[in-house]
C-alpha cells in the first residue's frame, strides 16, 4: 500500500496500488478486450447470418415439433437406459482400478522411483485432455460399435480425472501418521496400507462417486458415435427428424441425471 | 478400534484389527451381495462381437504406431484452421459465459434473491448442467445452422451451469456481517453488491473462470462432431477416413494445448489467490 504525495495538500494520500501495477492491470484488461473482439470478429465472419436471423423461428418450430412428446416410445428406451447406466458404472469402476495405483505412482511423496513419476503424470494428463467422446470415436473404430467401446471410453477418461484428484489428495496427507507407522518397522506396503490409505479413503470415495455422476451424463451421448447407450436412439431419432421422440429421450436423460446427481450428493455427504 | 481376543494363539495375546468400514454386518453383507448381483447383470448385458474385435485390433495397433509418426503436414491447413477456430470459440464463449454467469449466479443465491428469481435461475442452471455439451450443441446447430456460432452459444450456455452454480454457492457462504455493515451505511442494492458481496467472491470467481477456459477448450474439440465448429469436425473426418497419422497429429496438438493452458491457468490461479 504505497503512500504518494499529493501535490495540492502536501499530505500523503492512500492508494491501493502503485502506478506500475495500475498500468499493468489496465494493460491486461486492454489486451483481453482486444483479444475478445478479434475472436468474436473471426466467429462472426464464419457465421451464416441468414441462418441466425432465422433462429427464433427454427427454435419455436423445434419446440412445436417436440410437443407433445411421443410417450409410447419410452417403453423402447428402458433397455438403452440400463445400458447407459452400466456404461457409466462399469467404466467408472474400471477407471478407478487403473487410477488408484497410478495416483500412488504420480504423487510426490509415495512415488517409488523418480523416473516413474513423470510417466504416470503424462498418462494422467493424456487421459484428461481427450474427451470421452473422442476416446469412444477411436474405440468404436477398433472394437466395433457396442457398449464395450463405451465402457472403455468412459474408463479411459476417468483415469485422468480420478488419478489427478487422488494424487493431489495423497500429496496433501499428514506426514505424522506415516512416520508413526514407519517407526514401528513397517514395510513399504504396510506404510501405504496403515499410514496413507486411511487418510485418503474419504477423498477417494468422494472423487469416485463424483466422477460416476459425471459419467452418467457423458454416457448419454456416447451412442452418437456408436458406443452404446441411449445416445444411439437419440441419434436415430434426430436423423429421422422425429423430434417428439427426441423430447422423450431428453426428459428421460434429465430425470436420470437428476437422480444420479442427487444420489451422488447424498453419498458424498454421508462420507464427508 | 476393536481389540479382539485371538482364539488361535495359546498365549491369548490381543491383536488390533482394523475396524470395518460399515459397522453393521447385515448392511455389509447386503451391500456385497447387491454389488455382485449388479455386476453379474451388468456384465451379462455387454454384447461383444469377438471376431469384430479381432479384426479391429490391427487398426488399433496401426493407430498406436501412428502416434509415434504423426502427420502434421498433409492436412496442415485443416488442422491449423480447426485449432484456431476452437481457440477463438473458447475465448468468446468463456467471456460471454462469465458475463451471463454473474447475473444468474446472483439470482441463484438464496440469501440475496427473491423466490421467483431464485427458482428461474436455478432452473436454467439445472437445465444447463444435466445436458451434456454435445446434446446442447445438437439443438443449437439445429437453430443457428452449422458453424462456430452454434458452438459459442453452446459453450456459453454450458458455462452458466458450471460458473453460476459455483458462484451462487459462494455467495450463499459469504460473511453476512459485511453485508449488514455496508447496509447500515444506507447503501442501495447495487452498492451492497459492489462493496460487500463482490470483494468476497471475486478471487474464487476469477480462478473458476480460468478453470472453465480449460474445460471450454476441451469441449470445443468435441462439439465439432455434431457440426458446431472447431477442430472436432476435422478430427472426425480424419478418423472416418482412416487417416490415423493426421488424427494422431490432431490429438497430440489438443493434448499439448490442454497441457499448456492447464499449466498457465494453474500458475495464474496461484497468483490470484
Amino acid at each position: 500500500m504505497p503512500l504518494s504525495k499529493s501535490v495540492a495538500h502536501q499530505r500523503p494520500v492512500w492508494r491501493r496500488r502503485t502506478t506500475g501495477t495500475q498500468w499493468l492491470i489496465w494493460l491486461i484488461w486492454l489486451s483481453g478486450t482486444v483479444l475478445f473482439l478479434l475472436c468474436s470478429q473471426l466467429i462472426a465472419g464464419n457465421t451464416n447470418w441468414s441462418f441466425v436471423a432465422d433462429a427464433g423461428r427454427q427454435g419455436s418450430d423445434l419446440i412445436s415439433r417436440m410437443v407433445p412428446p411421443e410417450w409410447a416410445y419410452a417403453s423402447e428406451l428402458w433397455l438403452p437406459l440400463w445400458d447407459t447406466v452400466n456404461i457409466a458404472t462399469l467404466g467408472t469402476a474400471l477407471g478407478i482400478m487403473v487410477a488408484f495405483p497410478l495416483a500412488f505412482l504420480a504423487a510426490r511423496n509415495t512415488s517409488p522411483h523418480p523416473v516413474l513419476r513423470p510417466i504416470a503424470l503424462l498418462a494422467i494428463v493424456t487421459s484428461r485432455s481427450i474427451n470421452s467422446l473422442i476416446w469412444a470415436l477411436l474405440l468404436v473404430l477398433i472394437l466395433g460399435p457396442g457398449t464395450l467401446a463405451g465402457i472403455l471410453a468412459i474408463a479411459l477418461r476417468s483415469v485422468g480425472f480420478i488419478g489427478k484428484l487422488l494424487y493431489e489428495a495423497i500429496e496433501e496427507i499428514h506426514p505424522t501418521p506415516v512416520e508413526a507407522v514407519s517407526a514401528t518397522g513397517a514395510g513399504r506396503l504396510q506404510i501405504m496400507s496403515y499410514g496413507v490409505l486411511p487418510q485418503i479413503l474419504p477423498a477417494f470415495a468422494g472423487i469416485s462417486v463424483y466422477r460416476w455422476d459425471i459419467n452418467i451424463r457423458e454416457a448419454t451421448v456416447l451412442g452418437l458415435v456408436g458406443a452404446g447407450g441411449i445416445g444411439l436412439q437419440l441419434n436415430a431419432s434426430i436423423n429421422t427428424l422425429a423430434w417428439d421422440r427426441v423430447a422423450v429421450i431428453f426428459l428421460l436423460i434429465f430425470a436420470t441425471v437428476m437422480v444420479s446427481e442427487w444420489l451422488s450428493a447424498k453419498i458424498r455427504h454421508a462420507i464427508i | 478400534m476393536t481389540v479382539s481376543q485371538d482364539s488361535d494363539s495359546r498365549m491369548a495375546v490381543s491383536t488390533w484389527r482394523r475396524p470395518p468400514l460399515i459397522r453393521d454386518p447385515r448392511w455389509r453383507w447386503a451391500l456385497w451381495i447387491g454389488l455382485v448381483v449388479y455386476l453379474v447383470l451388468a456384465f451379462a448385458s455387454i454384447q461383444v462381437d469377438w471376431s469384430r474385435v479381432m479384426e479391429g485390433l490391427g487398426r488399433g495397433a496401426a493407430f498406436i504406431s501412428a502416434f509415434f509418426q504423426p502427420d502434421f503436414v498433409s492436412r496442415r491447413d485443416d488442422i491449423v484452421g480447426g485449432i484456431l477456430e476452437s481457440l477463438t470459440m473458447t475465448v468468446v464463449s468463456t467471456v460471454l459465459g462469465i458475463l451471463l454467469s454473474v447475473p444468474f449466479g446472483l439470482g441463484a443465491a438464496r440469501n440475496i434473491a427473491p423466490w421467483p428469481v431464485y427458482g428461474l435461475c436455478r432452473g436454467v442452471i439445472a437445465l444447463s448442467r444435466t445436458f451434456q455439451e454435445v446434446i446442447i450443441a445438437i439443438l443449437f446447430v439445429a437453430m443457428f445452422g452449422f458453424g462456430p456460432l452454434a458452438g459459442v452459444v453452446t459453450l456459453a450456455f454450458a458455462t452458466i451451469g458450471f460458473l453460476a452454480k459455483l458462484l451462487a454457492e459462494d455467495i450463499e457462504a459469504i460473511d453476512w456481517r459485511q453485508v449488514e455493515a455496508v447496509r447500515a451505511t444506507g447503501a442501495g442494492w447495487w452498492q451492497v453488491m459492489n462493496h460487500a458481496v463482490q470483494p468476497q467472491v471475486t478471487p474464487r470467481l476469477l480462478g473458476l473462470s480460468l478453470y472453465r477456459l480449460d474445460i471450454n477448450f476441451r469441449e470445443s474439440a468435441v462439439i465439432g462432431i455434431v457440426g458446431a465448429g472447431g477442430i472436432g469436425a476435422t478430427l472426425n473426418t480424419a478418423i472416418d477416413r482412416y487417416e490415423y497419422e493426421s488424427a494422431a497429429a490432431i490429438l497430440l496438438v489438443i493434448i499439448a494445448i490442454v497441457m499448456a493452458t492447464e499449466y498457465a491457468s494453474s500458475h495464474a490461479r496461484r497468483y490470484l489467490q
